[in-house]
């Protein structure tokens, strides 16, 4: 396991996010469409990695809960844009030897007749290395 | 007439092709036409936010690169190719990102982001213009409401899309009321219907798009219109609603006397 500091550089590095613009204002939190669903919010992403508490963050079903809606993005007041932080600790995760979240085997009990490709294309991206 | 470099993308050649032949259709009757890349690829659907990563924006290049070769501006329809392919085009503006991408692609000329897109609507509102539009209308849909859903892709991130104000669109309504029907100006227009997440966690996505639905039919509104495949689908398998939701496409073949609204409930397009 590495050290949380080297985690921390890590996921900085992917994501190009800078978490010391964060004034916690909370408005990503309150505009996430899955907050309700997520254990742990956008504004905690920011402030976790920030204190270098990754650990958690890792294993958490909300780095698969975020929708890529980009509204945190859109809507940070000081364009910290907090699910880049969400989506690099997951790639963090997902770039790990056997790491993917979802695999083409999983995905073929889920297909409906009439998914659009897109959405295949979008779950492998998201959840497959 | 306008010749445009065109990216339909897997879903418009598949479950979407109603979208597609209705643009194709509708172009042409509107003086323009849509000259299909030669050789394009999937662009992936989603565009990564990591910094680090330059092989999954690659599509995306190859497609920029191959319209500036034809000397032309490059058109997409389905919302999530729009976001991809414009997100990778603003990136080469990033030295680092351009250097890896051209160093990778050895492209005979290399390609610096040259290439302007548009997304059909874009074409609609810039180059043709709603006011001509609206007098080639045939069929007005005359005293209908229609919702237009944006949902995520095609506003945001706002300043690199560049398509509409964010926060407050109206180019949907605008193509709507040139439609001759009345936009219905509604509060979820611009969240999100639970994208790919159906996929893994179906009963989020059905909660993202109910709450969509509900608000839609608060608000009266007769059906939705989306650029999206995607919402599409989540929006119309969640059987809570019976609210019929077409691609802005099939409204316009069908005003502009190219399509009947049977084919069009039926999508036959």
């Amino acid at each position: 396991m590495e050290s949380a500091e080297s985690m921390k550089q890590e996921i900085l590095r992917i994501s190009g996010v800078d978490p010391l613009k964060c004034m916690r204002c909370g408005k990503c939190a309150a505009t996430c469409p899955c907050y309700d669903e997520m254990e742990y919010h956008p504004n905690e992403f920011v402030f976790m990695v920030e204190r270098g508490e990754i650990g958690p963050l890792l294993s958490s079903k909300s780095l698969y809960r975020c929708l890529s809606c980009m509204a945190c993005i859109e809507r940070c007041p000081r364009q910290v844009e907090p699910a880049k932080l969400i989506e690099a600790v997951r790639l963090y995760v997902e770039r790990a030897k056997e790491g993917s979240h979802m695999t083409p085997q999983d995905m073929v009990g889920r297909l409906e007749d009439q998914m659009p490709q897109q959405i295949l294309v979008s779950a492998m991206r998201k959840f497959n290395k | 007439m306008s010749i445009y470099s065109y990216f339909p993308g897997c879903t418009l050649k598949n479950k979407a092709q109603e979208l597609d032949e209705c643009a194709r259709l509708s172009a042409e009757a509107l003086g323009f036409t849509l000259e299909e890349l030669p050789e394009w690829q999937c662009c992936g659907g989603v565009y990564t936010a990591a910094k680090d990563e330059i092989v999954t924006k690659l599509s995306a290049i190859r497609a920029l690169a191959a319209a500036r070769d034809a000397g032309q501006d490059l058109v997409t329809i389905c919302s999530a190719c729009h976001n991809v392919i414009k997100r990778a085009n603003a990136e080469m503006r990033d030295k680092d990102f351009d250097f890896k991408v051209n160093n990778y692609l050895k492209l005979d000329r290399p390609y610096h982001g040259e290439t302007h897109v548009y997304h059909y609507l874009e074409v609609l509102r810039d180059k043709i213009g709603f006011d001509k539009l609206a007098s080639m209308v045939k069929r007005p849909l005359t005293g209908m409401r229609v919702s237009a859903y944006y949902g995520c892709l095609l506003l945001r991130p706002g300043k690199v899309m560049q398509f509409d104000d964010p926060e407050n669109p109206k180019i949907m309504e605008d193509f709507i009321r040139a439609l001759g029907a009345e936009p219905v100006v509604w509060a979820m227009r611009n969240e999100c219907c639970g994208g790919y997440v159906r996929l893994d966690e179906p009963k989020i996505a059905w909660d993202k798009s109910g709450k969509i639905l509900s608000n839609a039919k608060d608000m009266r509104a007769d059906l939705l219109v989306t650029a999206c495949p995607l919402c599409q689908y989540n929006l119309t398998s969640n059987t809570d609603y019976d609210m019929p939701v077409f691609y802005f496409t099939q409204l316009l073949a069908y005003a502009l006397g190219l399509k009947e609204m049977q084919e069009v409930e039926h999508g036959k397009c």
